[in-house]
């Protein structure tokens, strides 16, 4: 009968996608804590997905970011993920009119495969263009950062119980770059919030905790100082809460949740921020796990457009002498692969890393060994081949 | 104080005749004398020996807590009397904070609480605390996290002194909607307040024997704004050429803070990140409920908790922690120059969290905050001071 193929069909795409609706393929929360997409009214996932081979854009970056990123395709090739990269650059050019942007192939191959993975770019000083993140943040629109934060279970750190996801608006507030000099030493720097915005941050924050299946979301605010802003930005947070009923919705002041967060980081979900806050508070929690060097990011463009990225910087002292440490871009390509779906090679390729941390026999120089970053590859491919 | 009498008495000897019709050179030369001497001389609300401090009780758990200062004062005879300003946060005129800031200007020292900000309100009803502190122009907030022995923490041995610019900054509170649906809030930094800031926070240093100030900054995104306040700490730092400075990123720093907090010494910032900064430094030392601050103007003192929590959800339940607003007393008293009663209240209080180990819940035990107060009183007791009874 038509209803039952219609929704036999249903729940076979929700199934592959990675969400089920029986118990019996229930995948455990922590793994789909990982996942970073939501089921929108238009499917995000790219076209190709469900032929065979994906491709991604993948961008190197600048400093370690050549040798992290090989280590990566080298480890996906183990695995045999479906995955077929295209490698391209971002240097920002000037167009015409004088505004600056990203090379036109790398837009176009971004725009064609919608999934990006990029690793580590540096940003000149007095090159007289504006941060190349900024670029791309600009160009994709991406609006949304989220860093799921999650204790590494071999790496040891004085906390152990983290288990939470930040996401943090990314276009305004307080980086909204309008600032002057009204008279000579008084500067005035703007921080700019808008309803849309913040109606789309706080829509995709229960949206995301929804497909996630994670229990509740804390909007983290200054209202009873920035009265007006955070005031907004609350209200909007409150009507998206309305519409989500069934995801628990609390609001915290930011200094609250700071001094809580290193006290006790386990009490915490998801939460949901303007740009600074998110700012600090993510990087907080990523210094509560071990560091920017384990931990993975991804940001959400509009068009589904998805871009992960490892959040450490090029280590230009490093470079070239191949003692980078690949978890953590390693770790936002695995936060890839499971919001294209492949939870199977996802997993494989997460435990594999996790037990070479764990196992503390090679271990890169950041985490407290002396291996090189080649040694610590193999490891991983090997471990992954033995899976198998 | 007494500065200013021995000048006055000086002016009559040399000038017998024009001695009375002086005074107003006398007062000139006096407030100067007095004011490059010391640049924290006790305010004059004292009389008969006894200073006048203003008490504002403020919302949550701060009416039991001052309660209990007030009692362990009493018990001690400590010579202060408090003069007790209610502020109501639920009305919306201005009236109940604008006579607790006369009050504090005649009395020059308070000792408050925090008071609530409904922010379900209009966003014309501003913050009561903010506008006291920048009525009174306090422009410098002081807290100093240290570990206590007594106190189990994730980390160890921390000691950072925290200088947070009080004034300006995200707190100026100035906000408008230029079109429906988008609303700009200004942050402002000026070069004379982050001077000022930066020279108190280097002066302390040097007081406090400190090897290093930190500024905690975002000049990387905000140019302009961060930019002027790290020239300043700059400019000030080399005047002080034993005094090592350096500059970190916000977001960095509070990396650094939960994985290697020792490396800081005191850390001087703008007024936002002082907030985040001061709150997960008193997460660490273990809680809002055992770090004292203060709040420092050119003329006036006000002494909290560093938090500033309102403790909403615990008050009136006895189980509070008091050694926060004990030991904010007794910087007040350190401030008016009674260190005798400072240091043996603060003594009691440190030997009742590291030694008797009586803590309340929030860090661990089970101990209710009359206890505590008990236990501390019934120290003060036994080193033989001058007490009423208990």
């Amino acid at each position: 009968m038509a209803g039952k193929a219609w929704r036999s069909a249903i729940l076979n795409h929700l199934r592959k996608w990675g969400l089920s609706v029986s118990g019996e393929d229930k995948i455990k929360a922590k793994e789909v804590s990982l996942v970073v997409g939501a089921l929108k009214k238009e499917p995000p996932l790219p076209r190709t997905f469900s032929r065979g081979i994906q491709t991604v854009t993948l961008i190197p970056g600048d400093g370690i970011g050549p040798e992290i990123s090989a280590a990566v395709v080298k480890i996906f090739e183990a695995a045999q993920a479906p995955i077929q990269w295209e490698e391209r650059n971002v240097t920002a050019i000037k167009g015409p009119g004088g505004k600056w942007m990203i090379p036109p192939d790398c837009k176009e191959s971004m725009d064609r495969n919608k999934i990006g993975l990029k690793g580590p770019l540096k940003t000149p000083i007095a090159a007289g263009h504006p941060s190349m993140n900024l670029l791309l943040r600009k160009t994709f629109d991406l609006y949304a950062n989220v860093r799921p934060c999650v204790s590494i279970e071999g790496y040891k750190t004085p906390y152990d119980d983290v288990n939470l996801v930040t996401i943090r608006e990314n276009t305004e507030g307080e980086y909204s770059g309008i600032e002057h000099t009204i008279v000579d030493g008084v500067v005035q720097s703007i921080k700019l919030i808008t309803e849309d915005a913040s109606h789309r941050i706080a829509e995709y924050a229960f949206e995301y905790a929804r497909n996630n299946q994670r229990a509740s979301v804390t909007a983290v605010h200054k209202a009873n100082i920035m009265r007006m802003s955070d005031g907004l930005f609350l209200r909007k947070c409150r009507e998206a809460a309305e519409k989500h009923k069934d995801v628990k919705f609390t609001e915290m002041y930011l200094d609250t949740v700071c001094l809580n967060m290193v006290q006790d980081p386990s009490q915490f979900d998801v939460l949901v921020m303007p740009n600074l806050y998110g700012d600090i508070l993510s990087d907080l929690c990523a210094g509560l796990i071990g560091g920017l060097g384990v931990t993975p990011s991804g940001n959400i463009g509009a068009n589904g457009i998805a871009i992960f990225e490892s959040v450490h910087g090029t280590a230009p002292d490093i470079a070239g002498k191949d003692m980078a440490n690949p978890t953590a871009l390693l770790l936002s390509a695995v936060m890839m692969l499971r919001h294209m779906g492949l939870h199977g090679h996802a997993k494989k390729i997460e435990a594999s890393c996790f037990d070479t941390i764990r196992d503390e026999t090679v271990r890169t120089g950041d985490l407290g060994g002396n291996s090189k970053c080649s040694e610590f590859t193999e490891a991983i491919c090997q471990r992954v081949r033995d899976m198998d | 104080m007494a500065a200013h009498s021995a000048v006055l008495s000086m002016s009559k000897i040399i000038n017998p005749f024009w001695g009375g019709r002086l005074g107003n050179t006398v007062k000139v030369f006096g407030t100067s004398l007095t004011s490059s001497r010391n640049r924290h001389t006790p305010p004059p609300a004292k009389y008969g020996g006894r200073h006048t401090v203003t008490l504002i009780p403020g919302d949550g758990i701060g009416p039991e807590l001052l309660n209990h200062v007030r009692e362990v004062f009493r018990f001690s005879c400590v010579p202060v009397d408090f003069e007790v300003v209610h502020v109501n946060s639920a009305m919306e005129s201005e009236d109940d904070i604008n006579d607790a800031i006369t009050a504090i200007r005649r009395n020059g020292v308070a000792l408050k609480g925090n008071i609530e900000t409904q922010h379900t309100m209009a966003p014309s009803v501003k913050s009561r605390n903010n506008l006291l502190r920048t009525s009174l122009d306090l422009y410098a907030n002081v807290m100093h996290c240290q570990s206590l022995p007594g106190v189990q923490t994730r980390h160890k041995n921390i000691d950072i002194m925290i200088i947070r610019e009080n004034t300006e900054g995200e707190y100026s509170s100035l906000e408008h909607e230029s079109v429906p649906g988008v609303v700009e809030c200004l942050k402002i930094i000026t070069r004379n307040n982050s001077l000022r800031i930066a020279e108190y926070a280097f002066r302390l240093a040097r007081e406090k024997g400190r090897q290093r100030v930190t500024a905690v900054h975002k000049a990387n995104i905000m140019k302009l704004g961060d930019g002027l306040f790290l020239q300043c700490c700059r400019e000030v730092a080399s005047g002080y050429p034993d005094i090592k400075f350096d500059a970190m990123i916000v977001d960095n720093t509070t990396m650094q803070l939960v994985s290697k907090p020792q490396q800081f010494d005191v850390m001087v910032m703008p007024n936002l990140y002082g907030n985040v900064v001061s709150n997960v430094c008193a997460g660490l030392v273990g809680g809002p409920g055992l770090v004292p601050g203060a709040n420092f103007g050119r003329d006036y003192a006000v002494f909290e908790t560093a938090t500033r929590n309102t403790g909403k959800s615990i008050a009136d339940r006895n189980i509070a922690n008091p050694t926060a607003m004990l030991l904010a007393s007794c910087m007040m008293l350190d401030h008016l120059k009674l260190h005798d009663h400072a240091t043996s209240i603060r003594n009691a209080v440190l030997i009742t969290m590291n030694e008797t180990r009586l803590h309340t819940a929030d860090i661990g035990g089970q101990g209710t905050t009359s206890e505590v107060v008990q236990s501390i009183m019934r120290l003060i007791q036994s080193k033989g001071q001058l007490t009423s009874e208990l």
